[in-house]
């Protein structure tokens, strides 16, 4: 069993980062790697860039908490779960958390280590305001959004 | 027409298993002649003992706080300062071909443009989307062709082995196990780990395919380009797993166990116990602080038979790394180049081979790792002499030496100094030092060094990290104890010795690299 936790301050109020992080559907607009990605219900199918599907079951999805969970089920897990945490820090930032635990350890890393890009591709849509996620969920650059950490 | 450049590195090459440095078991006759009319360096030491990280050196000629690639899994930019882009600006044709480990072969999201370019199956990355246009084509290299340890996977080799000999591809040790872990997995005649028959023959092994794509290449070029290729072995790190025909040239029964190995438990924990606390707990299967070494396999299981064939096997595949660069040569004076070729060969890092009771890598800054084999064959027309090089010298001076050798003045970037070619050429140049380091970071288990090798000594000091408080250390004096089973760290008789060396060690630190880079793979 190993833990991984990967976080970034992003200069956009955590209700609009929430929008991109609580619709597992577009994960794949923010997360490098991904091809593309489909939810049924509480599964989630994910397409890695090398080709693998990674099917996966969303375990919460709260808006309150702004907390989206979601475990690997594939046989080589023994366990998996992933937390993506979006904390507003009150001053129209947040800070994103995005954690991995994983068992076989090394998983953890070979799928976490990834989330480093996908915060950091996050922000860079939020603080830019242009990108295919704040597209998708409607944000753009006349919206409310913080851009480059000004309002 | 200018000086072309063929420059040859393994993986995980010890320096005693090259003759010319005093090897008796591998037979490496291409290798010595080279030594023989070139420059032998005796004290050539890594700036990481791990891949990634003295692979970026190699390539930047920058430390590892400088260039970031501070442990296997943190990725070097495609963007790092490269010497083949520089060669490629002058006008060089530039090659890579085999083992390249800039970014981390475990890549299931496809993110890393090397196992991206190699799953498309292209020998060049120009006009690919990543292609920015600044280093030149691809780190500079404009034709690439990439192989690891074994037949899985899609770099090049791989896909080579799927297409052509499918039957092939389970033959080689399977690297990982299910759970992706280093395997700890026994085979061969003792149970060794990473020990494999490998039933492929000789032709379809990876080290005779770098060989001969590299061959392939030079063949394409023209008679008067200028040239760097740099063929990348990738043994003889583990697993060993030699073709099964070619084990029969070496009877493990017949090798003497290495010096490095001390015969009696009791030796070998007294050893250890003297040096700081990471080393014994390895061996007794306590702490795995690195992803390098198999995680279920205890160093304390060691037997001598094991050791044996591992050496044995280990050696065959440096006899057929030498005879490989034979026909290399060969064709490269077949080509009519022959006066004109410079010829460095050398390694990434070395392998514990026994050493303490120890196989594999670490965070352990001795000579089984840090001690390289390095050769430096002029061209011939250079007309320099055959010398050997007692002063230390780095891999960080490669990229200025390739410079050098191309008529170039090495770029301001580069940290390293061209290769001195006697040592009173070192002394003249005030090379008289070289620095390694450590840092890794593996789920909450921290370990950091940082060493320096002057006037005959070897010195590590030890930063806090998750079994170590910031107080240890390593003293060797290398002319007395060649093995470093004498730790004077504590030996108030060279604290003058041992303050001198810190002081200097931590002077001499290089610029880090802001910021700091993510780890992102195991490796």
């Amino acid at each position: 069993m190993a833990t991984l936790r990967r976080e970034i301050r992003i200069h956009a109020p955590a209700s609009e980062v929430w929008k991109v992080v609580g619709r597992p559907e577009i994960l794949h607009l923010w997360f490098p790697g991904l091809a593309n990605c489909t939810v049924n219900g509480n599964v989630r199918i994910i397409m890695l860039g090398s080709g693998m599907p990674l099917p996966e079951e969303i375990i919460t999805n709260d808006s309150l908490q702004r907390r989206f969970q979601y475990r690997i089920t594939v046989p080589i897990f023994k366990f998996h779960l992933a937390t993506v945490d979006v904390i507003d820090l009150f001053d129209d930032t947040c800070l994103v958390v995005y954690s991995t635990d994983a068992d076989p350890g090394v998983m953890a890393l070979v799928i976490g280590g990834a989330t480093t890009g996908a915060l950091e591709e996050l922000r860079k849509q939020f603080e830019s305001g242009v990108g295919p996620a704040l597209d998708a969920v409607g944000i753009n650059n006349n919206s409310s959004v913080a851009v480059g950490g000004t309002v | 027409m200018g000086r072309k450049i063929l420059f040859v590195t393994t993986d995980q090459q010890r320096y005693d298993t090259l003759g010319c440095n005093g090897g008796n078991i591998a037979r490496t006759p291409v290798v010595d002649a080279l030594a023989a009319s070139g420059v032998r360096y005796e004290r050539a030491v890594p700036q990481s003992v791990v891949c990634m990280p003295s692979r970026s050196t190699m390539l930047t000629g920058q430390y590892p706080t400088t260039h970031g690639v501070w442990m296997n899994g943190v990725p070097l930019p495609v963007d790092a300062p490269s010497v083949a882009a520089l060669l490629y600006r002058a006008g060089y044709r530039t090659a890579l071909v085999g083992k390249p480990h800039f970014e981390p072969f475990l890549d299931p999201f496809g993110k890393f443009t090397e196992n991206v370019l190699a799953v498309q199956g292209r020998e060049t990355a120009e006009n690919q989307p990543w292609f920015d246009g600044s280093t030149g084509p691809h780190r500079g290299f404009e034709h690439l062709e990439f192989s690891t340890h074994g037949g899985a996977g899609n770099l090049h080799y791989a896909r080579w082995l799927s297409e052509n000999h499918p039957e092939a591809v389970g033959m080689f040790y399977q690297v990982l196990d299910a759970t992706l872990e280093v395997n700890a997995a026994g085979g061969g005649e003792n149970g060794a780990p990473q020990v494999h028959v490998n039933e492929m023959p000789k032709e379809w092994y990876h080290t005779d395919w770098v060989a001969e794509r590299t061959i392939s290449w030079l063949d394409s070029l023209q008679a008067d380009d200028d040239w760097f290729c740099w063929m990348s072995f990738p043994d003889p790190h583990h697993p060993w797993d030699p073709p099964k025909d070619e084990v029969g040239r070496i009877n493990w029964r017949d090798i003497d166990l290495p010096a490095g190995y001390p015969t009696t438990a009791a030796e070998r924990e007294r050893i250890l116990d003297a040096k700081p606390r990471h080393w014994r707990k390895w061996y007794d299967g306590e702490l795995v602080s690195n992803y390098e070494a198999p995680k279920h396999w205890v160093p304390a299981t060691l037997t001598p038979d094991q050791l044996r064939e591992v050496t044995a096997l280990n050696a065959v595949e440096c006899e057929l790394i030498d005879e490989a660069l034979g026909r290399v040569m060969a064709a490269i004076a077949a080509r009519g180049w022959g006066d004109d070729v410079d010829v460095i060969f050398t390694t990434d890092h070395a392998e514990l081979g026994g050493d303490f009771g120890l196989m594999f890598k670490g965070p352990y800054h001795v000579d089984g790792l840090m001690r390289l084999p390095l050769i430096w064959r002029p061209a011939p027309s250079a007309g320099l002499d055959p010398a050997v090089v007692s002063r230390p010298v780095g891999l960080v001076d490669l990229a200025p030496t390739f410079c050098t050798i191309a008529g170039l003045s090495p770029a301001d970037w580069m940290q390293g100094k061209p290769l001195p070619v006697h040592d009173a050429d070192a002394d003249a140049r005030g090379i008289d030092k070289a620095l390694t380091e450590w840092d890794s970071e593996l789920f909450g288990v921290a370990v950091y060094l940082r060493t320096i090798t002057r006037d005959g000594w070897v010195c590590t000091a030890y930063k806090p990290g998750f079994v170590h408080d910031g107080t240890e250390g390593e003293l060797y004096n290398l002319a007395n104890d060649p093995l470093q089973q004498v730790n004077l760290w504590e030996d108030p008789a060279y604290s003058s010795t041992r303050s001198d060396l810190v002081a200097d060690l931590w002077d001499s630190q290089p610029e880090p690299h802001s910021p700091r880079m993510p780890l992102i793979a195991p490796v």
